[in-house]
């Protein structure tokens, strides 16, 4: 079968003002329609600018991306991007905002009510229709990512990217919305990418993990199949042994063969200390 | 039974009647009425004292109580402007229908009133033309605003331009203005008059800097997330300016326009007065010149009007902010 979508000998070099800087070099990814796929990594190693290439907002310097036979030039709605902080238009309600989107994609083809359906559709399968017509500062940051995800849905795109969607929430809002996505995704089979700083979440959901090394001159270190059936169930999971492998497999890679190997200033060592522990 | 419910500014009121105040309803009623009243006060007594000791070549400096019976005056003097100007109107009709029943060929000539304007009639002038001037300032500036933002060229271009005349006097501009607009306006049945012309465009380029420079930086700090959006929903100029660019430039729009408003109104009145162009300008300028004993009083009445309506303006601008700005935190008092 043929790759959805191909990332090859991606490379990105900064222009700043010490000089070139290289992000990015040789990131070589195929990504299989109805995948999830979830990057990982350090801070700083380079994530959100794979996420940025593939979604047409930053140019790669070396090598390219193709999605469905077509290279990747400019940004565009069927690769609909969820933000880390859900960037809603604070002066539109819910519904507006997704409206907007769809408007944009759909102009051509749907009907006024239709359009208006459609936007019910969506922000139903996030539980957001009971809050439709409040706008972003009346609603928590749970449910502002909620609308993010419906507006990026409503496009219909053919990649989903999304950048820590969930990394500015509480963990109980974040398991909601875990679960969610998951059964979005088994209900829509969309592809998705997405950046995550947490382990647990990069296993629970994806279908294969991407590992990156540390910047400079970041790539895939290694790539990781999370072979657990779904639906999965994150209460029955935590003790299930492929589940706890894979885990395992993910927290070495970032722990002991990509450890931060810069040395960190005094005040922060203990937190770190602290972190590595937890992990 | 019946139940009365009180706005909750009025709670500390209806619980001091009721004799049952808490502390908290305390620090209200002192912040909301006592503290102002006693400012009030306060300086309504320095402001008595100080005036029995300024003796002027006009006699002595008005009181409180002087301004308020001028007040009182200018007052009676429009009403009575007012009356002698309907006397005339109804004896122009009476003389122009009895002539047309002897001579029903005759074009009747209709004269307006010339009496000369009275406080009340300066203040309706006044501010006309500062919402002429601020109006046209804001038509300008609001686009160039816009423009110069979204552009770095247009940006490097014009930043040294507005930069050089934006700290720039009224009182600078009003001769050159004056000149261009007797020259280039001239008309044998002119629409509205050149003084009007002269003020309203002096306010205009006075006022114009405010707003074009918040507008400008309203629109390059629109947040790259939301940039980013427009560009992945692929919209296209002109909806990314009307549904992202402008809305989120908004608020900073409105900071502007209301710092453009204060400045038109106080540039509005210097103008008046150096030109002499009809306005509370002229009225403070008039009275100064015509120095009797009721004269300083009566400017002391357009100081307070003047100030008055300042203070009106800013309101109106602060409830329209507040009525069409999305964002609330970005009004402020
Ligand atoms: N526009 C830019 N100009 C110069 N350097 C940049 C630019 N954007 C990113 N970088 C650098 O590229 C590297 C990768 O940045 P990136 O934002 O992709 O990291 P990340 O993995 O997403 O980090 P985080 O997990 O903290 O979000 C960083 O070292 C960053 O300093
Ligand atoms: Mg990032």
């Amino acid at each position: 079968m043929k790759a959805l979508l191909e990332l090859s000998n991606v490379g990105m070099k900064f222009d700043t003002p010490k000089g070139q800087f290289e992000a990015l070099k040789d990131v070589n990814l195929k990504i299989d329609s109805g995948e999830f796929v979830s990057l990982i990594g350090h801070s700083g190693c380079g994530k959100s600018t794979v996420l940025n290439i593939v979604a047409g907002l930053l140019q790669a310097t070396d090598g390219g991306v193709i999605l469905d036979k077509h290279e990747v030039t400019e940004p565009g709605p069927e690769r609909a991007v969820v933000f880390q902080n859900h960037s809603l238009l604070p002066w539109l309600t819910a519904f507006e905002n997704v409206e907007l989107a769809v408007k944009q994609v759909f102009r051509k083809t749907k009907s006024k009510a239709e359009i208006r359906d459609w936007v019910e559709h969506n922000l139903e399968l996030v539980h957001m229709a009971h809050a439709m017509h409040k706008k972003p500062d009346e609603i928590s940051g749970g449910m502002k990512q909620r609308v993010g995800i419906a507006r990026a849905l409503a496009m219909q795109p053919q990649v989903l990217l999304m950048d820590e969607p969930f990394g500015a929430l509480d963990a109980l809002t974040r398991a909601h919305l875990q679960d969610s996505l998951m059964e979005i995704h088994a209900q829509l089979g969309t592809t998705v990418i997405m950046i995550t700083h947490d382990v647990d979440e990069a296993v629970l959901l994806s279908d294969r993990i991407v590992m990156m090394t540390n910047g400079p001159s970041a790539t895939i270190g290694e790539i990781l199949e999370v072979t657990v059936p779904r639906p999965r169930d994150r209460l029955a999971l935590a003790d299930d042994p492929t589940f706890v492998r894979c885990r395992q497999r993910v927290l070495q890679f970032l722990y002991e063969k990509q450890r931060k190997v810069e040395p960190l200033p005094r005040r922060n060592s203990a937190k770190a200390e602290a972190n590595r522990k937890r992990a | 039974m019946v139940t009365l419910t009180f706005p909750t500014w009025m709670e500390p009121y209806r619980a001091l009647v009721t004799g049952k105040m808490t502390g908290e309803q305390w620090q209200t009623l002192l912040r909301q009425l006592i503290w102002p009243v006693l400012g009030m006060a306060v300086f309504l007594l320095l402001w008595q004292l100080a005036a029995q000791r300024i003796d002027t070549s006009l006699g002595q400096f008005p009181g409180p109580a002087d301004v308020w019976e001028q007040a009182g005056t200018l007052v009676d003097e429009h009403q009575a402007t007012r009356a002698k100007e309907e006397a005339f109107h109804e004896r122009q009709e009476k003389y122009i229908a009895s002539r047309l029943e002897q001579q029903p060929e005759w074009e009747p000539v209709y004269r307006d009133y010339t009496g000369a304007p009275t406080f009340f009639d300066q203040i309706g002038t006044s501010l006309i033309t500062v919402m002429s001037g601020f109006l046209l300032a804001s038509v300008i500036a609001i686009p160039l605003g816009i423009f110069i933002g979204l552009s770095n060229t247009a940006h490097a271009a014009m930043n040294p331009l507005i930069q050089l005349f934006k700290p720039v006097s009224p009182l600078a501009w009003l001769p050159l203005v004056t000149m261009v607009v007797s020259a280039v306006y001239v008309s044998d049945d002119p629409l509205v008059a050149k003084s009007f012309l002269t003020s309203m465009f002096t306010v205009t380029l006075c006022c114009l800097w405010p707003t074009l420079m918040n507008t400008a930086v309203g629109v390059t700090s629109v947040s790259q997330d939301l940039t980013n959006v427009s560009k992945v929903l692929r919209l296209n100029a002109l909806s990314h300016v009307g549904k992202i660019v402008l809305p989120s430039a908004l608020p900073m729009m409105f900071t502007g326009l209301r710092l453009s408003l204060g400045i038109a109104w106080m540039v509005l009145i210097a103008a008046e007065m150096l030109a002499q162009n009809p306005g509370l300008g002229k009225f403070v300028w008039d009275e100064f010149q015509n120095g009797s004993s009721q004269s300083l009083g009566r400017i002391m009445v357009a100081v307070i009007v003047i100030g008055l309506i300042g203070f009106l303006l800013d309101r109106l601008m602060l409830m329209l902010q507040r009525a069409l700005v999305w964002d609330k935190s970005s009004v402020q008092r």
